[in-house]
């Protein structure tokens, strides 16, 4: 029988101070990657959803909350991974979406990864806001983004990938 | 061959595809013709990657011999791989790795939306997320055999030869045998004939929209499926496989 003295809503306040390593003014809750904290007799289980197949951050945010949690003697814990349901970028929270436009990543567009007219959107420029903007690259730095230029103001930016 | 047998086989056979395509594609890295190109055959590498460690862990879950997806990656030999044969083709142009992912990022994209409705939950979760890396590679795939068809004579050419050369691979995409129609039966497996139908109504079309043909020939290479490869195969694995087989449990 083990005792933890944290609730769940305290470990997940606790997880929100781990960021996205790749984006760090963004943290895993508002990303929507944990799916719950369980807590049992057997100790801390944490569910975590992948987001990209592949993204090599996922080893590191499992790690980063083993880490936490160890640090403040939550224990036994461990990180289930589970693929169902399948992580989307819906779930990002719209307070994370205004983070990643201050950030100057274009955030993704909702639902829309469900349209096959997805090349076809307008994505608007996270510096000017404008709508003249043309795709330079669908792959980019990391499996989540493309690459975009705004015609505006000319600048280059990352848009954050419908998934 | 019992359901697990079965479905061992069948997510067995998916990981493969995923796995061999994922390294013919990180061959590209720094070869491509641009930079951003460069980024999008490794991003497609990556996303098949992922997959394949996906799958080839479930499979392992599933088998009761407890095999990691590592296990199944790097100590399996050749005639024990099940990916079609298509993936295991070296690409020595542009032009032949475009074509060669728009025939297979096609096939995908259908067989991950029907997957999506598997009986099973976790071929579905998998489905779920490789639909949609599927669709974007189908997308810029199709982009580049149009620009390439309706590019110069010379990129043209060398589409065409690349069509000519990968046809009778794309048949065995769509082999149905007894593991298919076991899961079929269950609701697991996807029907192979109906996306076919829908793979090759998209082909028919994007083919002459890239001013290329299909071959009047319609002879079909086999083999993937009972674990005869080319010649390729053999080579991949020889490489990829060097490290464990030379010093096994290495760890990183």
């Amino acid at each position: 029988m083990v005792k933890i003295s944290q609730s769940r809503s305290q470990i997940l306040d606790l997880l929100s101070s781990i960021p996205d390593p790749e984006i760090p003014v963004v943290n895993i809750i508002e990303m929507g990657m944990v799916r719950d904290v369980i807590l049992t007799e057997d100790g801390c289980d944490v569910i975590l959803m992948p987001t990209y197949n592949g993204c090599p951050a996922m080893a590191q945010i499992e790690a980063d909350i083993l880490v936490l949690l160890k640090r403040e003697q939550i224990a036994p814990a461990k990180v289930t991974i589970v693929l169902d349901p399948a992580w989307t970028t819906d779930w990002m929270t719209e307070e994370a979406k205004e983070k990643l436009r201050n950030y100057g990543i274009a955030p993704p567009l909702h639902s829309s990864c469900n349209s096959d007219q997805f090349a076809r959107n307008t994505i608007r420029c996270p510096i000017c806001n404008s709508v003249q903007t043309s795709l330079v690259s669908r792959f980019g730095s990391t499996p989540c983004k493309s690459l975009y230029r705004c015609d505006s103001c000319f600048e280059p930016f990352e848009y954050f990938k419908c998934h | 061959m019992t359901e697990q047998q079965a479905l061992f086989k069948y997510c067995v056979r998916l990981g493969d595809n995923a796995l061999i395509q994922s390294y013919r594609l990180a061959e590209w890295c720094s070869n491509a013709p641009m930079l951003e190109e460069d980024l999008a055959l490794t991003n497609m590498a990556l996303d098949m990657t992922g997959r394949a460690q996906m799958l080839l862990q479930y499979a392992g879950s599933i088998s009761g011999e407890g095999q990691t997806s590592d296990d199944l990656a790097y100590r399996r030999s050749e005639p024990e791989y099940r990916n079609n044969l298509i993936s295991e083709l070296p690409d020595n142009d542009f032009a032949f790795v475009m074509v060669k992912q728009m025939f297979t990022s096609t096939f995908e994209y259908f067989l991950y939306l029907a997957l999506m409705e598997s009986s099973d939950k976790t071929l579905a979760a998998i489905a779920a997320k490789s639909v949609k890396e599927a669709r974007y590679h189908m997308a810029h795939t199709s982009d580049w055999v149009v620009r390439l068809g309706d590019g110069t004579g010379e990129s043209n050419r060398r589409a065409q030869e690349a069509v000519n050369a990968l046809w009778p691979y794309t048949g065995e995409l769509f082999e149905t045998d007894d593991v298919d129609r076991l899961l079929q039966e269950k609701g697991v497996a996807a029907n192979l004939e109906q996306i076919q139908i829908w793979w090759r109504q998209y082909v028919i079309e994007t083919i002459p929209a890239a001013k290329l043909e299909l071959p009047s020939d319609d002879y079909q290479h086999t083999g993937g499926r009972i674990g005869v490869h080319t010649e390729y195969l053999g080579h991949i694995l020889s490489e990829m496989q060097y490290l464990q087989r030379a010093y096994p449990d290495a760890k990183w």
